[in-house]
């Protein structure tokens, strides 16, 4: 009963996003504006309707109604409620379904705003996010339906929506499969949430760019009405993809947090062209040049959206053959294809009207500098994109598998982020229009030499490899330059207005919240890298198998296995088996740790929970990799020593705060300029102004 | 010559010679089994190879049985004194290249490694043809003149330029 009805639900709403898509199409032929709001208020109505078709899949997953495929697939009776509702998104028709819905929110909200003088761009952003919802709703309904039931008929079990045949029955399995347990850790219940609220918000921007390019308005309108959707989408990209790495690195017992594995490249990709979007958007804002580049970026970012989809839902990563067997590979391949045809055309039909305004002065402007930027960012992704499609091209040209891994991607990437890090270090300083190596030298040279001592004490105490100095180097110079940033700025503020320290700061940040926003990103940037080329470079691990009282030796730690205890839980259906170890450093106890491992029985899958021990300088990873049942006198540990990986973590906080900052509204609508002497005093001028 | 190599004497102590550098011999390969691989031992190789059956995980930290067993062979291989790359080679032959990180360098595979580095040089070529088709020739006429538009349609710049003149001020 609620399957037909949650199913009805999706086939109305359907039809409600097609004729939303038809009547804003035949509004603008017909220049009728009826039309068009008619337009609006149906994909309005498309929120309403996908939330009740969610409320009753919803409604299926926590009662347990595993007569429903995708219930039975994703839950079972022994998880918690709120793992029951977060399963939503555990599967393939649920997380197709989540798209949909939180696309029909978002444009919901976009078709609230007040239009004025933008009211031309109003269809065509209904038609571009129409299209888009139409593609996924239309997977659900003909490909992969979170409503489809189990039905019985001789003896047979077949999944279906509607009765097969007359005869067959209903059929309601005891016990549902479960959600995988590792997909039961607290960070998977928020990592896909956030990863596709950033990718459904990139659709926004996309819709935008569409209306700009069709209604021939290609001044910077679009990128100005569309800057905090793009933030806000980069915003929940990145956590998504933080989340997923700590989750990762909680979960997947290899001490890691980051495997270049396609899954995750497919979320990288669109999160590469965003951040140089974000970047050259600015330069179309401030200099009127780029536009065309722009439209490239955010076209590119809304395919690779729906490429990074496509990629994880296909099954293509697999097997090329397993695309061909999955019906939405092909339908999700084809739809990529028409966007990005249709987008290309638009574009070329638009191109000599999307002329610079300015011209380019100096290779060391900023705007010069924000295009090699760029360029270092379209490199990653060419390297990204191609170490993803070369497997499967292989197989399919030369019939061999091949494995493109790790050493490809840091080989090929290391330079370029090594050059992101040099970009982001003198960009910020780089005047728009023209600065010179003078200029540049005249601002850069202390924070320089900051770095270049910073180099020298580390090769002298901490290490000689000349990867993790290179690296020291330019994260020095990042933070030297960028903190002095925040302290000119304060400094002048002091000086002109009489303000101690911290108002000056708190002041100065709160007239511009983009740009210090955008450099507090920078040193969380900075920050993170830290971790990486912790991690990357330093990470040394061991494994063995001790009895109890004895110990494993790695750097500096020595782990003292001391008992082991293994129990079942039988609500939850896991088993635990949970071990304690002494961790020493230096020869001093410095605490216990519990590696554990859970077994699921529904699943019958194994989760390795490591015991860690995190402080700023590393993190002593300790797994439980094997135990003897009988005399529980033997275990195995694996050993990992993460050198500086919490500053990973510890960036990735302050980069959400920076982007909160960034993303929050300045109080002015212009900067206020900080006041020069000769206007100090004149309050009404300055107000003025 | 002959002679000597046939008298009776020197026969026999070459015989004794050699059985004692045979026993030398089953004594050190008897003890080099005694001291079984290690788990590190191991795990290095294992770190370079992939998981045959699941995708995209390395067969060190590959949580599956049959990866387990994998690592026993690797294990017993390293017994056998059989050296790193002959164990690889040994599961590109049993398993194909799919277990190598990298694709092998030949043929097709080439273009794993080619294309990238091609098409950033092509992009970077673009780039700096471009920068020289902006600043050469029209921007002596067009000049000053947009300077000044640039600077006044900009509040941040003129927000710097004012912070630098704070800044020279003070000093």
């Amino acid at each position: 009963m609620f399957a037909e009805f949650g199913f009805g639900v999706l086939v109305i709403s359907f039809i409600t996003t097609i004729y939303s898509g038809f009547a804003a199409f035949y509004g603008v032929q017909k220049k009728s504006a009826s039309l068009v709001e008619s337009a609006r208020r149906a994909q309005l109505l498309t929120f309403p309707l996908l939330t009740i078709a969610a409320g009753v899949l919803i409604y299926m997953l926590v009662n347990s109604q595993f007569n429903v495929a995708f219930v039975y697939e994703v839950t079972s009776k022994s998880m918690p409620t709120y793992l029951k509702v977060t399963a939503w998104w555990g599967g393939q028709a649920g997380s197709l379904m989540f798209w949909a819905w939180l696309l029909a929110a978002f444009t919901s909200a976009v078709t609230l705003r007040k239009w004025d003088r933008d009211i031309e761009f109003l269809p065509w952003v209904i038609i571009v996010s129409s299209v888009t919802l139409t593609f996924f709703i239309g997977m659900n309904l003909f490909f992969e339906n979170p409503f489809t039931r189990f039905w019985q008929i001789n003896g047979q079990i077949i999944p279906s929506m509607f009765a097969p045949m007359a005869g067959a029955e209903l059929f309601t399995p005891q016990d549902g499969n479960g959600l995988n347990p590792l997909l039961r850790h607290p960070g998977m219940v928020i990592h896909p949430p956030m990863l596709y609220l950033g990718f459904v918000a990139y659709v926004i921007p996309y819709a935008f760019a569409i209306a700009a390019l069709v209604t021939g308005r290609t001044d910077d309108r679009w990128t100005r009405i569309t800057r905090r959707w793009s933030l806000w989408a980069w915003l929940f990209l990145t956590l998504g993809l933080v989340l997923g790495g700590r989750w990762a690195y909680d979960v997947l017992g290899w001490g890691g947090y980051w495997g270049w594995d396609p899954v995750e490249i497919a979320a990288f990709m669109p999160w590469l062209t965003g951040t140089a979007l974000l970047h050259s958007v600015m330069i179309q804002e401030k200099r009127g040049m780029l536009k065309h580049w722009n439209m490239i970026l955010v076209i590119l970012t809304y395919a690779l959206v729906i490429f990074g989809t496509f990629l994880t839902r296909s099954g293509v990563l697999s097997s090329v053959h397993s695309f061909a067997n999955s019906p939405i590979g092909p339908f999700f391949m084809g739809y990529v294809a028409l966007t990005l045809i249709v987008s290309a055309a638009l574009l070329i039909k638009r191109w000599p009207e999307l002329r610079a305004e300015t011209e380019m002065k100096s290779m060391l402007s900023r705007e010069a500098l924000f295009l090699f930027n760029n360029l270092l960012f379209m490199g990653i992704l060419v390297v990204c994109f191609w170490g993803v499609i070369s497997p499967l091209a292989s197989e399919l040209f030369t019939g061999t598998k091949i494995t493109v891994g790790p050493p490809y991607y840091e080989r090929a990437t290391g330079p370029l982020f090594a050059g992101l890090l040099f970009l982001m270090a003198v960009a910020p300083l780089s005047a728009w229009g023209l600065s010179t190596v003078q200029t540049l030298g005249r601002v850069i040279w202390k924070s320089a030499l900051v770095a270049v001592v910073v180099t020298a004490l580390s090769s002298i105490f901490y290490t000689q490899n000349v990867y993790a100095l290179i690296g020291f180097f330019l994260i020095t110079l990042v933070l030297a330059t960028t903190i002095n940033e925040f302290w000119r700025g304060a400094a002048a503020r002091m000086h002109a207005q009489k303000e101690n320290f911290f108002t000056a700061l708190i002041r100065l940040m709160g007239r511009n919240h983009r740009r210090y926003g955008g450099y507090i990103i920078h040193i969380s940037m900075a920050l993170m890298a830290i971790g990486i080329l912790g991690i990357e470079i330093f990470q040394v691990q061991t494994q063995g198998t001790v009895a109890a009282g004895e110990s494993l030796e790695l750097a500096e730690y020595r782990v003292e296995y001391r008992e082991l205890a293994s129990w079942d839980d039988r609500g939850a259906a896991v088993n635990y088996t949970r071990s304690v170890v002494d961790i020493y450093e230096n020869g001093v106890y410095i605490g216990q740790l519990y590696p554990r491992i859970d077994y699921y029985y529904d699943s019958q899958q194994n989760m390795t929970i490591p015991g860690q021990h995190a402080t700023l300088k590393d993190d002593l990873y300790i797994l439980l990799v094997d135990w003897q049942p009988v005399s529980n006198s033997g275990a195995t540990f694996k050993i990992y020593v993460n050198p500086l990986v919490n500053w990973l973590w510890i960036g990735s906080f302050t980069f959400l705060f920076g982007l909160i900052f960034a993303a929050w509204p300045d109080k002015d609508p212009a900067d206020e300029p900080v006041r020069r002497k000769v206007s100090h005093g004149n309050k009404q001028a300055s107000a003025a102004d | 010559m002959k002679k000597i190599l046939e008298s009776k004497t020197l026969r026999i102590t070459l015989y004794a010679l050699l059985f004692a550098v045979l026993t030398f011999a089953a004594y050190t390969t008897a003890s080099a089994q005694d001291t079984a691989p290690t788990d590190d031992e191991v795990n290095a190789i294992a770190k370079q190879l992939f998981c045959p059956v699941c995708e995209n995980t390395p067969l060190d930290v590959c949580p599956t049985e049959a990866c387990r067993q994998w690592r026993e062979l690797i294990r017993q291989m390293l017994a056998e004194g059989k050296t790193e790359q002959e164990i690889k080679d040994y599961f590109v032959a049993n398993y194909g290249a799919r277990v190598l990180s990298e694709p092998p360098r030949t043929g097709f595979n080439w273009l794993v490694y080619l294309v990238p580095p091609v098409l950033i040089l092509a992009g970077a070529f673009a780039l700096f043809n471009a920068f020289r088709e902006w600043t050469k020739p029209k921007s002596a006429e067009a000049g000053s003149g947009q300077d000044e538009e640039a600077g006044a349609s900009s509040d941040e710049d003129d927000y710097i330029q004012r912070l630098e003149e704070e800044l020279k001020n003070r000093k």
